[in-house]
């Protein structure tokens, strides 16, 4: 008789399997209905829960902590409101790929339907906003869960998955541990083979005189750095990053000509033009980068993805390749030529020298870019930096330059104000060793403020800049050029005191408003591993350039000589 | 272009939302969805038919396919299958008409379910195009009431 596994609680199984599976971090927040499940997590020595003080700092920490180590991010909340909050992360994690399994307690199953106390169907809410969720309903079902949700977070294009956790099966004794069989296919969670004709697509690609990389958030999660860098030197092909690329290839490259797109550099844009071959990595021609029918319309077009349904979905492409982007480069790598290209390069560099990024630097004032250039070189470009949402993110984008992947953090596809503190925790946790700077402004640091107490609780060396203008600043820089300077709502006239708030949660803080003031501020920012709040004052009228309106496209880009030449600087 | 796609997924009850819940996110047309449990009860076939041009229906079989539920995806070309629609209509009778209507259905070889001596319930089955021409027959007589279930297919066998 084959020996029967003595029975164990379902909480007791979920926290085993985490363990089984090298979690050794979550973020969460308690509840009713998920008590079980944190009795069990009580008594793990295996397993850190960091306590934050609102869920949806607990996700956006997960996911911090996922960018930054390549790692499953893991969060917890309890059921109804818990739950509720975790669904502007899961939304966030799903347009930006980023691996995190949420787990959430659930009224008993026998209440399910009622309108019980604290009860709502998450399940249901998060079907849109998950790769994979479940409602479990019998404690023999766990493991089998638990292991298609990890292996979908992971598989293929990663993304967020949710394990609804009713009580009543967290109590429940199960000894089903081992899984017969999923019930999702492998195409989930296997890397597929490479899917087209390399040799076709090789040919293209050698054909082109001014080709161009376009690379994505994908690069990163396909860990394909390396090959990048490899395929840009080897044909001489300059590089361009989106948003969620940035790191994927070295900012100080000398092929890189930063990111492309709304508040791209003039440089990236005008190689999109000039290009007569673009190979998309990883990226998905978002509506930030790529006009339909515009972009990029006299060039050949090419894709790799991992994701089949990206291809073709806003703009068309004539050659791709289905894969994993690390795999599928370096079986292109030896068919691309080795060439040499001084027209198209020199060219480039021209352009880069005659439409650098610009601002007016001239008054006494502090400029958020010259700012960001001191705060690049005096953390030597090492830090890893998340940012919040608005023009600061751009700024942060154009101006710190990273050497590397996974230390850029921001919320690209759903643009979430209040993503960046607790994003900067979460990292500060996955790499303790690292500098970790949010970047942020005075509107979206307020949106997840409560999390300082976070920081003070643990003590987590965070570096918190806001740039302040008393303005939600990218409202107000639309209304601005597009609503005839109606700035309806953006004027943001009340603003706690930064410094005083950093104190009630025993972090140092600066306030600064003066050039003069910027070396001091900085040494005291990064002296030393402890958290500090570093408020900079900036004039409200300070616009992000270069800048394509929305629904434009690369031919309609206005850059900051454009505004000075038409007297509105 | 009408496009049937057979769509074998895993039988639960939140399968339905999943697939359901894409068609609407992504605003694609559904022009009607059917679903069964096949010979493995673990497994339910639906049968959705879309319209839209073939790049169209190329995406939601793409954006199908990442489902985890959803095991297998068939576009079913329209020339290629069997496809069956199962339609209950009551259409109004007087003494007058009423021989004739049931002439009609004998042609059509559809069932008089039910009669009353104002109405008679209707059960007709056959492809979108023969039901269509069939309710356009029963219109003149003045149809109460229409439940339809929507096409299911199979693909013709070669062997
Ligand atoms: C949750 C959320 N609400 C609203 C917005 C719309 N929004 C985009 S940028 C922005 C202003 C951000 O202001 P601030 O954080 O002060 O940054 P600044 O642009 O001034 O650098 C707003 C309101 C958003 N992106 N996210």
């Amino acid at each position: 008789m084959p020996k029967t596994e003595a029975k164990i609680s379902g909480a007791r199984l979920m926290v085993e399997l985490l363990e089984e599976y090298g979690v050794d971090i979550v973020f969460g927040y308690p509840g009713g209905a998920i008590l079980p499940f944190y009795d069990e997590l009580y008594k793990s020595t295996k397993i850190k829960h960091i306590l934050v003080r609102h869920e949806q700092g607990a996700i956006h920490m997960a996911e911090g902590y996922a960018r930054s180590t390549g790692k499953l991010g893991v969060c917890i909340a309890t059921s109804g409101p818990g739950a509720t909050n975790l669904v502007t992360g899961l939304t966030d994690a799903k347009l930006d790929s980023v691996p995190i399994l949420a787990i959430t307690g659930q009224v008993a199953t026998n209440a399910i339907g009622t309108d019980a106390f604290q009860e709502a169907d998450i399940y249901g809410i998060t079907i849109p906003i998950t790769k994979y969720n479940a409602l479990i309903k019998s404690a023999d079902d766990i493991a089998r869960h638990f292991q298609e949700a990890t292996l979908v977070a992971l598989g293929g294009r990663p993304g967020p998955v949710l394990l609804d956790f009713p009580k009543d099966v967290q109590t429940e004794l199960t000894s089903v541990r081992k899984v017969d069989k999923l019930k999702i296919d492998s195409r989930h969670y296997q890397k597929p083979p490479i899917g087209g004709d390399l040799d076709s697509f090789a040919a293209a690609l050698n054909k082109a005189k001014r080709p161009l990389l376009y690379v994505g958030g994908g690069a990163i999660n396909a860990n394909a750095s390396k090959e990048i860098k490899e395929l840009a030197e080897k044909g001489n092909i300059p590089v361009t990053t989106t948003l969620m690329g940035i790191g994927a290839f070295p900012g100080t490259h000398q092929l890189s000509v930063g990111m492309l797109g709304m508040h791209g550099t003039a440089y990236a844009n005008k190689a999109v033009l000039e290009c007569d071959y673009i190979l998309n990595l990883g990226a998905r021609f978002d509506d930030r980068v790529a006009k339909p029918g515009e972009f990029a319309e006299n060039a050949v077009r090419a894709h790799i993805d991992i994701d089949t349904a990206e291809f073709n979905k806003r703009v068309s492409v004539d050659y791709l390749l289905h894969g994993d982007l690390k795999e599928v480069l370096k079986a292109l790598i030896p068919k691309v030529n080795k060439v040499d290209r001084p027209e198209w390069v020199g060219f480039l560099d021209t352009i880069k020298k005659n439409h650098p990024l610009e601002f007016d630097d001239s008054t006494d004032t502090i400029k958020p870019q010259a700012f960001l250039q001191k705060l690049y070189e005096k953390s030597k470009g090492k830090a890893i930096v998340s940012t919040d949402v608005g023009q600061h993110q751009m700024w942060a984008a154009q101006y710190y330059l990273f050497e590397e992947a996974n230390r850029w953090l921001t919320s690209g596809g759903l643009g979430t104000m209040g993503y960046g503190l607790p994003a900067a925790i979460g990292a500060k946790f996955g790499n303790p060793n690292k500098t970790v700077i949010c970047v942020s402004g005075d509107g979206s640091i307020q949106m997840n403020i409560q999390e300082l107490a976070t920081i003070a609780m643990y003590k987590k060396g965070v570096k918190i800049l806001i740039f302040n203008n008393n303005f939600l600043g990218m409202v107000r820089q639309w209304q601005e050029l597009f609503y005839e300077e109606r700035f309806s709502e953006s004027e943001w006239n009340y603003n706690p005191d930064f410094v005083k708030l950093g104190e009630a949660y025993s972090i140092k803080g600066l306030k600064i408003s003066n050039k003069s003031e910027i070396d001091k501020a900085l040494e005291f920012f990064l002296e030393d591993d402890d958290a500090r709040i570093l408020e900079v004052m900036i004039p409200a009228e300070e616009k992000v350039f270069p800048m394509i309106p929305a629904g434009k496209s690369q031919k309609d880009m206005i850059e900051f000589s454009d505004t000075v030449r038409a007297g509105k600087k | 272009m009408k496009h049937i796609l057979k769509i074998l997924v895993n039988n639960h009850p939140g399968v339905m939302s999943h697939v359901s819940g894409l068609f609407t996110r992504r605003s694609y047309n559904i022009d009607s969805i059917a679903v069964g449990v096949t010979q493995d009860p673990e497994i339910s076939n639906m049968v959705i038919v879309v319209k839209g041009d073939d790049s169209v229906v190329e995406q939601v079989k793409r954006q199908l396919l990442k489902l985890p539920d959803v095991i297998e995806v068939e576009d079913l070309a329209y020339h290629d299958c069997i496809s069956r629609e199962l339609v209950l209509v009551v259409v109004k009778v007087e003494d007058s008409n009423r021989t004739e209507i049931i002439s009609i259905c004998e042609v059509f070889q559809a069932k008089i379910a039910d009669l009353t001596k104002t109405t008679m319930t209707i059960e007709f089955s056959g492809n979108t195009r023969q039901v269509e021409h069939f309710m356009e027959m029963m219109q003149k007589y003045g149809i109460q009431e229409i439940a339809r279930t929507g096409q299911i297919a199979l693909k013709y066998r070669s062997t």
